[in-house]
């Protein structure tokens, strides 16, 4: 079952950093990067069936970690409507040249 | 889970429940409503808890449905709703040509490096009994395998992580004040 969760976790880390890449919509990128960061977890859980339970610990860590970036990530993307009327990346372009 | 040679019903369920993750969450990054896109990702996560379980970690499986499918996804709908975004927005939001170009190139080559590494064996050393977890689980339940580590070896890490919630909870509650003039709240308000 290794191999096959490991390739699951793969494809899913690989649909996420493709979201990342191909959308605009900034609630939708930060949505490709929670499911980053669930592929990230299935590979944890995966090797945590082979090689001891401690790798679920850091499953739990991953959560937190998410559940935090998803707080202060969202009130960021609240301000930033404040500011532009929008959550469009194309239109948030301050740092480009 | 059982052991040995797998019941054929327990890899076919174990390959239904990856093929659904992983389309799912093609179908999630390619809606264009934010909401359709987050019910998709809803779809991949509850999908990704049936995989959880099948790999006996059951405790993560329901923590995964209470914490990302419940709480994260449902903050994500109630921004989506606040902003008022619910619709597809009128400029395209899948980028040009060359973003997609780039984004193919990018998830193949990814892709590829990932597939390599797991063709890799685990060296011996690091070899441990496979069952390891299931035997854990039949000596002391479901959550005292999670529960051991968390509270004995990691405990620092476990007290210094709510202290990163205190900061996040904080940062958020600052990031949505209204940090105005009066003016700006009256606006709001009206």
């Amino acid at each position: 079952m290794l191999a096959e969760a490991l390739f699951f976790s793969a494809v899913l880390f690989t649909i996420g950093v493709f979201g990342v890449l191909i959308r605009r919509n900034a609630i939708i990128i930060f949505m490709c990067v929670e499911l980053m960061l669930n592929a990230v977890n299935l590979t944890f859980v995966a090797f945590a069936r082979a090689y001891g339970v401690t790798g679920q610990v850091f499953v739990f860590f991953v959560m937190t970690v998410a559940a935090a970036e998803a707080a202060v990530g969202l009130a960021i993307i609240i301000a930033l409507f404040r500011h532009k009327q929008s959550v469009d990346l194309q239109n948030i372009n301050l740092l480009k040249g | 889970m059982p052991h040995g040679d797998l019941p054929l019903f327990y890899t076919f369920q174990f390959y239904l429940f990856g093929l659904l993750a992983i389309v799912a969450a093609v179908a999630f990054v390619t809606r264009r409503s934010p909401v359709a896109a987050a019910m998709w990702l809803v779809v991949t996560m509850f999908n990704l808890a049936a995989l959880y379980v099948m790999l006996d970690a059951q405790f993560i499986g329901i923590i995964q449905i209470l914490v990302y499918a419940g709480a994260i996804m449902v903050v994500f709908l109630f921004v989506i709703m606040l902003l008022n975004l619910g619709h597809a927005s009128e400029v395209s939001d899948i980028r040009g040509y060359a973003g997609k170009i780039f984004a193919g190139l990018m998830g193949v080559a990814l892709l590829a490096m990932i597939l390599a590494v797991t063709k890799w064996r685990v060296p011996d050393v690091l070899a441990l009994p496979t069952d390891l977890p299931a035997r854990q689980i039949e000596q002391t339940g479901v959550i005292a395998p999670v529960a051991q580590p968390l509270f004995n070896q990691y405990l620092l890490a476990f007290e210094v992580t709510s202290v990163l919630l205190l900061a996040a909870v904080v940062g958020a509650v600052v990031l949505g004040k209204q940090h105005g003039t009066t003016r700006g709240r009256a606006t709001d308000a009206g």
